[in-house]
C-alpha cells in the first residue's frame, strides 16, 4: 500500500490563469468550495420556498408581496394557487435532497478534506472531478430553469410518482416540459455524483500515504468512502429511471404508463407500462439516498466530537462497522416506502424486518457517541454544539422510524405529516446540523480565517430550539391524520389543526431568519475574520498538519508519514494532550479499543 | 453554556412528550373491526419509542452537564464495560424490542392484507380519477359490468365508461359520488384508478391503500359505527389533490337499503 500511495498520486502543475484557478479548476479544494457555494445558494433557494409554502399553509388566502413576479399565473396578485404550491413544494424537496443534503456534506467537505485526510495531493482523476462539479452545476441550472419556462416546474413532488410523471402536460401544470427538465436535471446530477464516487473510492483505497492504514483513517474519511460506495450503486439506478421518464415524454414509449389511462375524458395512446416499476427504481435509489445524506454527517460529527471530547471514541472500529451496516441495509429496506402502494403484502413484511434491524446499527452509533462523552473533557464551541445537536436530532428523528417500519402502523401514518416530520428531523435537520458543525469546524482551514464564535452560538441556539418547534409538531399532526402535500386544508377534520400549522409557520419563519446570521457570519468571516492558525482546535488528523489554507499540492511538496491512530487525545505530548497523526513523537497512548 | 444546553435538551424532551401523554392530537376513534390491533400496536410502539427517546436525550444531557469544560486537572475516564457492553446491549435490548414489535405487528397487518374477504362480503367498486372518487354497486344481479375506457365521459356522467346498451351486467349498476355502507357488514372494496395514482384513506376505518393505475387492488373491512366520515386522497395526484375527497356514510341496514333504492332510481 505504501509504495502504491507514493506512485499513484497525480501530479499536475498549479494553474496560473483566473479561469483555471477559480472556475474550471482541477484542484479538489477549489471544487470542494464550489460545491459548498452551490449548496449554499441551493439551501437559500430551498429555504425561501419553504417560507412561501409555510405562509400559504398558515394563511391560505394571504397575498405574498412580490410572489406574482415569480409566476403571474401561479400567484395572481401574490396569492398562491394550489398548483403553484405543489410546484414550489416539489422544487423545495428536489433542491434540498439533491443539491443541498447530497452536495454539502459529501461532495463539498469530502472533496476538500478526503484527499488531505489520506495525505494525497489530489484525487486520482482531477478532470473527472471538475466535470463532476460542472455537470452538477448544469443540473441545478436546468432545474431552476423550469421556474421560467412553459407553465413552470413539475408539481409531482420530489418522488415524481408514475404515471403522473409520464403522461405529459395533460395531467396538470408543469407535467410536460417541467417534468422533462426535472428528469434531465436529476439524470445529470446522477452523472455528476457517479463521477464524484469514481474519484472518492480510489482516493481512499489507493492514495493513502505511508502509515495510513484503513483503520487509521479518520471517521469522516470512512464516512465519505462508504457514502461514495452507496452513491455508485444508487445513482446508477436513478439515472436510467430518469432517462426512461424522458423517453415516455419525447419518444412515445410507455415505461411507466399502463394501458387504458384516461385523462380529461381522453384515452391516452400509452400501453403496457408499469407504475410500480418507477417506485421500485426510485426507492432503490431513494432509501440509500437518505443514508447518502446522513452518513457523511455521522462521520463529520464523530470527527468534531472526538476532537472536542479530547478522547478517542469508545470504539473506532464499531463506528465504522455500524456505518457500513447502515449502507448495506439501506438497500434492503427501500420497500418500506411502498407498504400501501399495492405491492404484494408479503413483500411489505419482508421489507419491514430489515427496516427494524437497521435500528440496531443506528442505536450503536448513538450509544458510542453518548458513552464516549462519559469521562471526556468536552469543549463547547459552535462546532461541538452543532455536533451534539445532531445527536439529539438523530435520536428524535430515528425513534419515529420505529413506527414507519411497521406496515400495520404505516396504514395510519403513511403520507401524513408524521412522515414529513420523521424525514425532516433525521435526514434534513440532522444532516444540516452536520453541515453547520462541519462549517464551523473546517472553515478556518478552508478559508484561512476564523468564524465568529458568538454569532455561531446564537445561530445554534435559534436553530436548535427553532427546528424542534417546527418539526416535533409535524409528528402530532400526522398522528391526528393530517395528510401531506395538501395546499389547503379544506377537509373538515383538518380545520382544528390549522392553529398548530400557524405555530409551525411562525417558528419556520423565525428559524429561517436565524440562518441569515450564519450566512452573514460566513461571508463576513471569509473577508474580515481573524486569521486562522494551522491547528486552531488542537486536532490530530492530517488536515491540521498542513498550512492554513493548504497549498496547491496540500502538503507543500512533502508527503506526510502517518505514525499514529487518528484520534490520539488524552495523552501527554510536547504539544499538550494530543499527538498529531503525522508527528513522529512517541507517546504513551491511551489504550484504544479499535 | 454546557449546563444550559443540557437543561434545554431535557426541557425540549419533556415538552415534546407532554402532548403525547395528554393525547392532545390523536387519531379519531376507531370504527373498524380490524383497527383495534393497529391501535394497540401504535400504543406499544409509542411506549417503546418514547422510552428510547427520553432515555437517549436524558443521557446526552446528563453527560454534557457532567463532562463539559472540566478543570485542567481532570483526567479522561473510560465508560466501564467499554464498547462491547454497548454493542451487546443494543443487540439484545433494541434488537429484541424491535423484533417483538415486528412480530406482533404482523397480526395487525395480516388481518387486513393476508386474509381474504368472506364469501358474504359486499362488493363495491371505487374508481379514483383527477380529482374525485366514484363508487359502483353491482345492483340486483350482483355483477359489475365491464369498463370501456374510451367511453368515459364526465360531461355525460358516464364516469366508468359503461355501455349498458350492449353489456347486460352494466344495466343495473349503480354509480354514486358518495359511499354508503351498512354497519357491521363486511365490505369488499375493489379499487380501480382511471388516470394517475391516488389513495383511499379513511382515518376512522384505519384504512389507507393506494390505487395503482393498470393494476386493480382490493381491500376488505367492516365498519362498526353509524356515522359520516371523510374519504381523502393521500397520493399526490395533481393540482386538485387537496380537494379530492368523498364521504363515507355508515348506515343501518334499513337506511342503507333505502339509500341504494333511491340511488338506483336516479340512474
Amino acid at each position: 500500500m505504501h509504495d502504491m500511495s507514493t506512485h499513484a498520486v497525480q501530479h499536475h502543475a498549479p494553474p496560473t490563469s483566473f479561469i483555471r484557478k477559480h472556475v474550471f479548476s482541477l484542484d479538489h479544494k477549489v471544487i470542494g468550495k464550489q460545491y459548498y457555494a452551490l449548496a449554499l445558494i441551493a439551501a437559500l433557494a430551498g429555504m425561501g420556498l419553504s417560507w412561501l409554502m409555510r405562509i400559504h399553509l398558515g394563511w391560505t388566502n394571504a397575498a405574498i408581496p412580490g410572489l406574482q413576479l415569480l409566476s403571474k399565473n401561479g400567484a395572481p396578485g401574490g396569492v398562491m394557487t394550489p398548483e403553484y404550491y405543489l410546484q414550489l413544494m416539489t422544487m423545495h424537496g428536489t433542491i434540498m435532497v439533491f443539491f443541498v443534503l447530497t452536495t454539502a456534506p459529501f461532495a463539498a467537505f469530502g472533496n476538500f478534506f478526503l484527499p488531505i485526510q489520506v495525505g494525497a495531493e489530489d484525487m486520482p482523476f482531477p478532470h473527472f472531478n471538475m466535470m463532476s462539479f460542472w455537470v452538477t452545476f448544469v443540473a441545478f441550472v436546468v432545474l431552476m430553469a423550469s421556474f421560467f419556462v412553459g407553465d413552470g416546474p413539475t408539481l409531482g413532488g420530489w418522488t415524481q410518482y408514475a404515471p403522473l410523471n409520464a403522461v405529459g402536460a395533460v395531467a396538470g401544470p408543469g407535467q410536460g416540459l417541467g417534468v422533462v427538465l426535472w428528469a434531465t436535471s436529476i439524470a445529470l446530477f446522477c452523472v455528476g455524483q457517479l463521477l464524484g464516487a469514481l474519484n472518492f473510492i480510489p482516493t481512499t483505497l489507493d492514495l493513502r500515504v505511508k502509515g495510513m492504514s484503513l483503520m487509521r483513517l479518520p471517521l469522516s474519511a470512512w464516512a465519505w468512502f462508504i457514502t461514495s460506495c452507496m452513491g455508485l450503486t444508487a445513482f446508477a439506478v436513478l439515472m436510467p429511471a430518469c432517462i426512461l421518464v424522458i423517453l415516455d415524454h419525447v419518444a412515445g414509449t410507455s415505461f411507466f404508463v399502463p394501458s387504458n389511462t384516461v385523462i380529461n375524458d381522453q384515452l391516452l395512446p400509452h400501453s403496457g407500462g408499469s407504475t410500480l416499476l418507477w417506485q421500485h427504481l426510485f426507492w432503490f435509489f431513494g432509501h440509500p439516498e437518505v443514508y447518502i445524506a446522513i452518513v457523511p454527517g455521522i462521520g463529520i460529527v464523530s470527527h468534531i466530537l472526538v476532537t472536542n471530547m479530547r478522547r478517542p471514541m469508545l470504539s473506532h472500529r464499531v463506528l465504522i462497522y455500524s456505518m457500513g451496516a447502515l449502507a448495506v441495509l439501506s438497500y434492503m429496506v427501500y420497500g418500506h416506502h411502498m407498504f400501501v402502494s399495492g405491492m404484494n403484502p408479503i413483500s411489505s413484511l419482508a421489507f419491514s424486518f430489515p427496516t427494524l434491524v437497521i435500528t440496531i446499527p443506528s442505536t450503536i452509533v448513538v450509544l458510542i457517541w453518548v458513552f464516549s462523552l462519559y469521562g471526556s473533557k468536552l469543549r463547547i464551541n459552535s462546532a461541538s454544539l452543532f455536533a451534539l445537536g445532531f445527536i439529539s436530532m438523530f435520536v428524535s428523528g430515528g425513534v419515529s422510524g420505529f413506527f414507519l417500519a411497521q406496515p400495520s402502523i404505516d396504514i395510519m401514518l403513511h403520507a401524513t405529516y408524521f412522515v414529513v416530520g420523521h424525514f425532516h428531523m433525521v435526514m434534513g435537520v440532522a444532516a444540516m446540523f452536520g453541515i453547520f458543525g462541519g462549517t464551523y469546524f473546517w472553515f478556518p482551514k478552508m478559508a484561512g480565517r476564523m468564524m465568529n464564535e458568538t454569532l455561531g452560538k446564537i445561530h445554534f441556539w435559534l436553530s436548535f430550539v427553532g427546528t424542534y418547534c417546527i418539526f416535533m409538531p409535524f409528528h402530532y399532526l400526522g398522528m391526528a391524520g393530517n395528510v401531506r402535500r395538501y395546499s389547503t386544508f379544506v377537509d373538515d377534520f383538518l380545520q382544528p389543526l390549522i392553529p398548530l400549522h400557524r405555530f409551525i409557520t411562525v417558528a419556520a419563519l423565525l428559524t429561517g431568519a436565524a440562518q441569515l446570521i450564519f450566512v452573514y457570519n460566513l461571508i463576513h468571516s471569509r473577508f474580515w475574520g481573524k486569521l486562522a492558525p494551522d491547528n486552531p482546535w488542537d486536532a490530530t488528523s492530517l488536515e491540521w498538519s498542513t498550512a492554513t489554507p493548504p497549498p496547491f499540492d496540500n502538503f507543500g511538496g512533502q508527503h506526510p508519514v502517518v505514525y499514529h491512530d487518528p484520534y490520539q487525545y488524552g495523552v501527554q505530548s510536547s504539544t499538550g494532550d494530543y499527538v498529531m497523526q503525522a508527528s513522529p513523537e512517541q507517546v504513551k497512548t491511551e489504550h484504544e479499543e479499535k | 453554556m454546557a449546563k444550559f444546553f443540557a437543561v434545554t435538551i431535557i426541557v425540549i424532551a419533556i415538552l415534546s412528550a407532554i402532548p403525547i401523554l395528554r393525547h392532545t392530537w390523536v387519531a379519531p376513534e376507531d370504527i373498524s373491526t380490524h383497527g383495534r390491533l393497529i391501535d394497540e400496536q401504535m400504543s406499544e410502539t409509542m411506549a417503546e419509542a418514547g422510552i428510547s427517546f427520553l432515555a437517549a436525550q436524558f443521557m446526552l444531557a446528563v453527560f454534557i452537564w457532567k463532562f463539559s469544560n472540566p478543570g485542567p486537572t481532570a483526567t479522561i475516564k473510560k465508560f466501564p464495560g467499554g464498547a462491547k457492553g454497548l454493542v451487546v446491549a443494543a443487540l439484545l435490548v433494541v434488537g429484541v424490542e424491535v423484533m417483538a414489535l415486528g412480530i406482533f405487528g404482523v397480526k395487525a397487518w395480516a388481518n387486513v392484507y393476508l386474509t381474504p374477504p368472506s364469501a358474504s362480503a359486499m362488493p363495491i367498486q371505487v374508481q379514483a380519477g383527477q380529482f374525485a372518487f366514484y363508487f359502483r354497486y353491482p345492483g340486483p344481479d350482483g355483477k359489475l359490468g365491464p369498463i370501456h375506457p374510451e367511453l368515459i365521459n364526465e360531461g355525460s356522467q358516464n364516469f366508468y365508461g359503461l355501455d349498458p346498451e350492449h353489456d347486460t351486467d352494466s344495466r343495473d349498476d349503480i354509480v354514486t359520488a358518495e359511499m354508503a355502507i351498512p354497519v357491521n357488514k363486511e365490505i369488499h372494496l375493489l379499487m380501480h384508478a382511471k388516470d394517475v395514482g391516488h389513495s383511499f384513506y379513511v382515518r376512522e376505518l384505519r384504512v389507507q391503500q393506494d390505487f395503482v393505475p393498470g393494476l386493480d387492488v382490493s381491500l376488505h373491512f367492516t365498519a362498526t359505527k353509524v356515522g359520516k366520515y371523510e374519504i381523502v386522497c393521500t397520493q399526490l395526484c395533481g393540482l386538485g389533490h387537496y380537494n379530492m375527497k368523498a364521504y363515507l356514510n355508515v348506515l343501518s341496514q334499513q337506511d342503507f337499503d333505502d339509500w341504494l333504492k333511491k340511488e338506483a332510481a336516479m340512474q
